[in-house]
């Protein structure tokens, strides 16, 4: 394709792409993003190619491989326009019929539609799907509609139309007024005002400026910024092209963690397409603006996410903060003006500028504004990404587009955040999620992770798990956030083993406030959040580990005992043929008994006890009733006594 | 470089611009408690010890002054409630990797920190990094360097560099807060596995 020279090509090349494209022409779309792909994206793809060609209708069909949709445990999705019917968990034994059925003779297959679990009713378009319906994919609904390997696709929705207007129509200082206007705030853990962020560094003295992508996503389950990047690249190449126009920058680092392949893939094939059509590089758009952008792939540590190891790190040192109480945009990389925002606040960026920082400001809180993504995952039917405006309460996200718990299990508590978030509980579930709802409520936005827990989740070794985690990422530096988190990790520990001692909720308070008063980087401030906040709302749960050795949520292994009930035991075999430590004395008609000496508390015999039955308990806190004497053991069954 | 005026433990101080805290209070003969901190070598803010409280327009915080630059009206006190409960913590933390070495006990006195808070874990270092900063600021060797991260972290001689750096210098022994024979016997390991390796 030529160099585009000026807006007016753009929009020329924008109209050719369109006029080529006939919208009602059969399309079928694939979710291709990296969830989908481990599901078996790859084989559906391959198959609706060969079967198109079967079935004789090359030419007649469009295939175009998406980004991720969100609704990752549906997926691969297909979605076959322009009737928009979508298809769920599709294998290559569907294609077939989706072809043969929905492409030649436009008839729904049934058994392929969402169900509604509620109703039991077949929906079959995407927007109709409670999942779907309840969001605002303003950011993210792009994915599903774009190929990421196609600068066509991003140029046919609309796409460099807000680089076009800021390079050509706005001055810098208008771009980050509009910015500041919109109060677009970092999505990435720390929720500084972007515009704030890029007026400083705007204004900070120096020729060399630079404005960086934090695609260093690291917290557990948490991969919305894997799926915009590898969904659309473009819509943050171009975010981050009007942000360098802002700052005056004029050389871009995207730091990408190397355990995203298809993130690293799609983005240097996007940074390649774009130089080619001349939207980066010299003179963009006949501008006069220079920008090129160069990819980091990050050796995975988590604490490269906070801004200056993650500088420290592109420098080519040891990725380990600064000590500095200098702010990066005025002294960063290479000690110069760096902007570092992470992906989806950059993805962000172009809509703000397209459609207006009125616009963008209807959406969200007081003090929050627009989307976010949220990464919705652990007991929860739905899981996936969800993108909501600010101030949805957290029970609609969990409940209305989550599904809600499954196994007919209670709610527990969701945490958010990331692993330095905190729990919320049942009772704060109308809280409106907004950064600074989120932080009084003792945990926090971050980059949007949240993981919801049951009724058998214990919160003393979700703080353990989370603290466990922490330790292994800690850079080592300070010494509140290595030696203070060796030392949580250690009690909590010693806590969900039942050897917590008296005083131990006290020390670990006094190790909280020294790692958040004292340690060096926002890791080591934020490190303790996951122990206050489960303290804060589940206080009862420490106290009875360390003062009863009782787990109430009856989760933690050297607390709880497996009991076979003997008045509900029915001698059906089931547990004592699965027992892998043979732990389970009995025979036929003989009432079961754990051997407690044996048991490895696996939970096997817990799991698989006919539910009719349901003899197999779990007791915490209190003694194993004696095991019934061999005598009184046979079950005489009235109906077969002959 | 223009002058600053601020006020340390009720003092009315005058320090330069661009000098830290720590710098101004030692200045005025004022002793805030270090283990990281060496006037030949860059500010490293990893020990945390010299955490003090500042107040700026009425909102109170604390920071480490071997780190933070020095404000005009800045209020700094060396000594609070909370920061003798930190540097107790901090100490507490440290004593149980080196609970014999003698600057540490010495603060510990002062600080009323238990050694027996936290169960032992034996390695003297406590990773202030003076030996690594020294070897590579001011003697330009980097002989030793620090390996692996957070609670695994060691410091290590690079043999290769060691057998040919470290015998006749070892200036890096006295500046260990802890106990020096700990280097001694980390240099020893590293000659001990080039010998090994050979040539």
């Amino acid at each position: 394709m030529p160099l585009i020279n000026s807006p007016a090509e753009l929009e020329a090349l924008r109209k050719d792409i369109l006029s080529k494209r006939d919208p009602n022409k059969p399309c079928i779309t694939l979710c291709a993003g990296s969830a989908c792909l481990a599901s078996g994206s790859g084989d559906v793809a391959e198959s609706i190619t060969e079967e198109i060609k079967k079935q004789g209708l090359t030419d007649q069909v469009d295939i175009r491989r998406t980004g991720c949709h969100g609704f990752c445990e549906r997926g691969p999705i297909v979605i076959i326009h322009p009737e928009e019917i979508c298809y769920f968990n599709i294998e290559s034994k569907d294609v077939p019929e989706i072809i043969s059925e929905t492409i030649k003779e436009h008839k729904v297959v049934e058994r392929l539609l969402y169900t509604d679990p509620g109703t039991n009713e077949k929906i079959v378009h995407e927007s109709d799907i409670p999942f779907y319906k309840y969001q605002e994919r303003i950011v993210f609904g792009s994915n599903s509609k774009i190929d990421p390997k196609s600068i066509e696709d991003y140029l046919a929705i609309g796409g460099y139309a807000a680089l076009s207007k800021a390079l050509t129509g706005m001055t810098a200082e208008q771009v980050v007024g509009e910015v500041k206007k919109a109060n677009l705030r970092g999505r990435g853990g720390g929720g500084f005002p972007a515009g704030v962020k890029w007026e400083g560094s705007r204004n900070a003295p120096g020729d060399i400026k630079y404005v960086i992508v934090n695609a260093d996503e690291g917290d557990p389950g948490a991969y919305m910024d894997r799926s915009l990047l590898e969904g659309n690249p473009h819509a943050v190449l171009e975010g981050l092209t009007i942000g360098a126009y802002a700052v005056g920058a004029h050389e871009g680092y995207i730091y990408v963690r190397q355990e995203y392949p298809l993130a690293v893939v799609n983005v240097m094939m996007a940074i390649a397409k774009a130089e080619e059509l001349g939207l980066l590089g010299k003179n963009i758009l006949g501008s006069g603006f220079d920008f090129t952008v160069t990819v980091h792939q990050g050796a995975g540590a988590f604490v490269c996410g906070e801004s200056t190891a993650l500088m420290t790190a592109l420098e080519g040192r040891a990725g380990e903060p600064r000590p500095k109480y200098i702010r990066s945009n005025i002294v960063g990389l290479w000690g110069r003006p760096s902007v570092l925002n992470n992906v989806e606040t950059w993805a962000n960026v172009p809509l703000i500028i397209n459609k207006g920082a009125d616009w963008f400001t209807q959406l969200g809180t007081e003090s929050s504004k627009g989307t976010k993504i949220f990464s919705l995952v652990g007991k929860i039917t739905n899981t996936g990404l969800v993108e909501v405006p600010m101030g949805t309460p957290l029970r609609d996200i969990i409940f209305k587009i989550g599904g809600g718990i499954p196994g007919g299990k209670k709610f527990k508590a969701v945490q958010t955040g990331g692993p330095s978030g905190g729990c919320i509980p049942e009772e704060m579930l109308d809280l409106p999620v907004g950064f600074d709802e989120l932080t009084r409520a003792g945990s926090m936005m971050g980059s949007g992770g949240m993981i919801v827990m049951d009724e058998d989740t214990c919160m003393v070794d979700v703080a353990r798990y989370f603290l466990d985690f922490l330790t292994d990422e800690s850079c080592g530096k300070c010494v509140p956030c290595r030696e203070g988190m060796r030392q949580m990790l250690k009690i909590l520990t010693n806590i969900t083993q039942g050897k917590g001692k008296e005083g131990d909720i006290e020390l670990l308070e006094g190790l909280a406030e020294t790692a958040m008063e004292a340690a060096l980087c926002a890791l080591g401030k934020s490190s303790p959040n996951p122990f206050l906040s489960t303290l804060k709302y589940f206080r009862d749960e420490y106290e009875a580990h360390v003062k009863d050795k009782r787990c109430p949520a009856l989760s933690c292994k050297e607390l709880i005992s497996y009991y076979i009930d003997p008045a509900k035991c029915q001698a059906c075999m089931t547990c004592l043929k699965k027992c892998p430590a043979e732990a389970i004395v009995g025979g036929k008609n003989q009432i079961h008994v754990v051997d407690q000496e044996k048991c490895t508390k696996c939970g096997t015999c817990f799991e698989v006890c006919p539910p009719r039955f349901r003899s197999v308990t779990k007791i915490s806190g209190e003694p194993v009733p004696p095991p019934l004497p061999m005598e009184e053991r046979t079950i005489v069954r009235k109906g077969k006594e002959k | 470089m223009s002058e600053i005026t601020l006020q340390i433990d009720g003092k009315e101080i005058v320090a330069t611009e661009g000098m830290t805290l720590l710098e101004a209070a030692q200045k005025e003969g004022i002793t805030i408690p270090t283990l990281c901190y060496h006037k030949e070598l860059e500010p490293f803010g990893g020990c945390r010890l010299c955490t003090v409280e500042i107040e700026s327009r009425g909102s109170k915080r604390l920071v480490v002054s071997c780190v933070y630059p020095v404000e005009k009206n800045l209020i700094v006190r060396t000594r609070s409630e909370k920061v003798d409960r930190i540097r107790k913590m901090i100490l507490q933390l440290l004593l149980a990797h080196a609970p014999d070495a003698f600057d540490l006990q010495g603060l510990a006195e002062e600080y009323g920190a238990d050694r027996n808070c936290f169960e032992k874990e034996p390695s003297f270092c406590i990773h202030c990094g003076l030996c690594v900063r020294y070897c590579n600021e001011v003697k330009k060797a980097n002989a030793i360097g620090f390996v692996d991260r957070g609670i695994r972290k060691e410091i290590s001689f690079i043999p290769a560099i060691a057998a040919k750096e470290c015998w006749d210098c070892k200036e890096c022994f006295p500046l260990c807060p802890t106990e020096a024979l700990q280097a001694a016997f980390v240099l020893t390991k590293a000659l001990a596995s080039f010998d090994t390796a050979g040539e």
